[in-house]
């Protein structure tokens, strides 16, 4: 858990640079609410805290990460949304089902699906990314996705000048968005990070990104098949932060490799299908949490193949 | 090319060079054994000696009772002072004959028969079975039972298994080093009664030396072959040997002869080597005392029937605090509760772990579901849910998950990250269903 968060540093330092502080107040008010509630749910039921485990920490962390900047605010008030986010998070939606382990849905998805659905409004003020690290007011704007959805692709390539922009924009993460969710690039980083360190395998994150890329490309386009731009749709919105940090969490993913794919590919499609024919812009959080519904259920059906298991029915064969 | 290897399993540090280094070295003669009449699987052993009567080394001392058991021969010559009850190094009370050693060495009767391969099969057999020789790399399976296999089954290859796998011992590799030409042997012996063209030896490559000695060993040897296998545990369990060697896998549930394949040890063939050429009995057996918690780590050669903690004594007993000892490997060896139990034919290692180096696991965290164990597990088995299942007590709901392929290599429980006893919670739930 310790080594998810240090993978989840990069992205996160890209948003408090892109942010400034609001973005920090964000990830640090979810990190400790997160930790105190666990804390407290332990002694209510009279169990162990296991808080060093990093658990709650984490889930704080990836809540935080998954919220906007523009949430630090005294007016109008909208700073108690990451603590009750929290709050569902860690206490809802992991202890009541069980605890770590036990959780169907994951947590920090859950936490911050709660809040956009209860406070619709504070939850997509976006702030318009600037250097200027104490700005505590800074520029409302829209997510790329959002001018997408609303307004279309050259609408998309006005605000940003020209397709290279763009593209250096969603890479970088100088654009709006939730404030972890923007840097392609840091999340990136700390994805390669966890893969070499093992502690991920690319079956999710690949099956997830390649179906995302295909549905775009074949789909996305106005008008015309095989005229979307499957690159927009890859480094926008969640999809970075969904593909190799959420979608990643063992305890909601299937464990059998080949389950794994499924889930990806389930991921990727029902998020291009949200994004591009549903009511909201971005789809990643909505689509993980779907296929987190089917995890146990994917791994029952892909049972890992059994040494041997094969041979004997391929043997049957041959003797009929 | 890669070396030849199976999907699956775990690379722990091999911990040889504690003990690999040593000869073997004949142990000093016990004062007294213990000799258990059940060291095989299969039915005890019915004792036909009595107390107060004078036994010569190589008597037997308890007849097999059944087609899978296997006799039990005197380690020494002196008195039977004793037969009853006394536990054994997993803890159970097992019927066993006490024999004071007189010091005289007095063999029964040993017959160099420099001519054995001339024997026929038959004859041959009769002799590994009269040795009353078992699987010594652990499971102690009466070795006859394995070279009479049913008409049916079309044997093609006779495979030794020189992977020692398990990390620390060293016994079978010191015996490929020091015995390589009466391993070879006894491999000819096994291809003679099985009427098989095909032998192979596979060795892991972690140990060079011993593939070299072997390669050289059965140079020129018709049909013989000596491979190098990849590193991985547990490449010495048969059924990974066998998809190593030959690329076979063996259905679950099923034997090694369903594929035509017989897997025996390395110690197991120069004991049939010594059976066929002299007639002798298996009555002792190479033993790696070792671990970070022994003083001097040595491979011994030693009686049936020796107090394990005779054995800790002559390696200098044991250094700083000891805080478990296992009979056998790290991986799929068991602790002992007691040190006054006695090497059986399948006691391949005594290691001593140092108590700074024992965790001991009070509580263990909840699965997570990482899938590192599915991805360890050698059978392709899903041990994260096994131990989920156990846990609740869903045990029967475990069957639907393959419980019982599960041949307890351990490897899972290695790589969990929230130290789940895996393996034992496996165990707990075969032990309340059947198969």
């Amino acid at each position: 858990m310790w080594t998810v968060s240090l993978a989840l540093l990069p992205a996160l330092l890209s948003g408090v640079y892109f942010f400034g502080l609001k973005a920090l107040f964000v990830t640090a008010s979810c990190i400790i609410s997160s930790i105190i509630f666990e804390h407290l749910y332990m002694k209510i039921v009279d169990k162990k805290t296991v808080v060093s485990d990093g658990s709650a920490f984490l889930t704080g962390l990836l809540l935080g990460m998954n919220m906007p900047a523009s949430l630090w605010s005294f007016s109008p008030f909208t700073a108690h949304v990451p603590i009750v986010a929290s709050f569902v998070a860690v206490v809802i939606t992991k202890q009541l089902f069980g605890g770590l382990g036990f959780n169907v849905f994951n947590p920090a998805l859950i936490g911050r699906a709660f809040a956009l659905i209860s406070w619709p409004k504070a939850m997509t003020i976006w702030s318009e990314p600037s250097a200027a690290f104490l700005a505590m007011d800074a520029k409302t704007t829209a997510t790329p996705l959002g001018i997408l959805k609303e307004e279309g692709v050259a609408k998309l390539l006005e605000v940003f000048g020209d397709k290279m922009s763009l593209y250096t924009h969603l890479l970088t993460g100088n654009r709006a968005g939730s404030l972890g969710e923007v840097s392609a690039i840091a999340i990136l980083i700390g994805g390669l990070f966890l893969l070499s360190k093992r502690y991920i395998t690319w079956h999710i994150p690949v099956s997830f990104l390649g179906t995302v890329a295909v549905m775009a490309w074949v789909l996305g386009g106005k008008g015309a098949l095989f005229t979307g731009d499957p690159i927009v749709h890859l480094l926008s919105g969640g999809m970075m932060l969904g593909a190799w940090f959420m979608a990643t969490d063992y305890v909601t993913s299937p464990s059998v490799k080949n389950g794994q794919i499924i889930f990806g590919v389930g991921c990727g499609a029902l998020t291009m299908l949200i994004r591009l024919k549903g009511g909201f812009p971005e789809g990643v959080m909505f689509a993980i949490l779907i296929m987190n519904c089917f995890a146990p259920l994917i791994d029952r059906s892909f049972k890992s193949k059994v040494f041997g298991a094969v041979k004997q029915t391929k043997a049957k064969e041959i003797k009929q | 090319m890669g070396l030849a290897t199976f999907k699956g399993g775990i690379h722990p540090p091999d911990k040889k060079t504690l003990a690999a280094g040593s000869s073997i070295v004949v142990a000093k003669p016990p004062k007294i054994v213990v000799i258990p009449l059940s060291q095989h699987i299969g039915a005890p052993c019915k004792p036909i000696v009595s107390i107060g009567q004078e036994v010569k080394k190589g008597e037997i001392i308890g007849e097999p009772a059944g087609f899978v058991s296997s006799p039990v021969h005197s380690s020494v010559s002196g008195k039977v002072v004793a037969i009853g009850e006394f536990p054994n190094a997993m803890g159970r009370m097992v019927n066993s004959v006490v024999i004071e050693n007189d010091g005289k060495e007095e063999w029964t009767s040993l017959k160099d028969n420099p001519d054995y391969m001339n024997l026929s099969p038959e004859e041959l057999k009769e002799k590994v079975k009269a040795a009353g020789i078992v699987g010594m790399g652990g499971a102690a399976f009466p070795t006859v039972v394995k070279l009479s296999p049913p008409k049916e089954k079309a044997i093609d290859a006779v495979l030794i298994n020189g992977a020692e796998c398990e990390p620390y011992l060293t016994a079978d590799y010191r015996l490929m080093i020091e015995k390589s030409k009466e391993v070879v042997e006894g491999l000819k012996i096994l291809m003679k009664i099985l009427g098989v063209q095909k032998g192979y030896i596979g060795i892991e490559n972690n140990k060079p030396d011993a593939v070299a000695k072997m390669k050289e060993a059965a140079a020129g040897e018709a049909g013989i072959e000596v491979l190098a296998l990849e590193v991985k545990y547990p490449q010495g369990a048969e059924k990974m040997l066998i998809k190593a060697i030959l690329g076979r896998e063996v259905p679950p549930r099923a034997l090694p002869m369903d594929v035509g394949v017989v897997v025996q040890n390395v110690g197991t063939a120069l004991a049939i080597y010594e059976a066929a050429r002299f007639g002798k009995p298996l009555i002792e057996r190479v033993v790696t005392v070792t671990g970070e918690g022994i003083a001097e780590p040595k491979n011994l050669m030693v009686r049936i029937g020796t107090k394990v903690s005779d054995l800790i004594e002559e390696c200098g007993g044991f250094k700083g605090g000891a805080g478990k000892v296992i009979s056998g490997g790290p991986m799929m060896g068991f602790a002992l509760s007691s040190l006054d139990v006695s090497v059986t034919k399948g006691t391949s290692g005594i290691l001593v772990i140092p108590e700074e180096n024992v965790t001991h696991v009070d509580e263990f965290g909840p699965c997570i579901r990482c899938g590192r164990c599915i991805d360890a597990c050698a059978m392709g088995l899903m041990p994260s849910m096994l131990s989920v299942l156990s846990e609740r007590g869903f045990y029967e709901e475990a069957k639907e998950y393959n419980l019982f392929d599960c041949f307890e290599c351990g490897s899972c429980t290695y790589v969990c990250p929230s130290k789940r006893p895996i393996v034992q919670l496996v165990r707990l739930a075969k032990s309340m269903v059947k198969p």
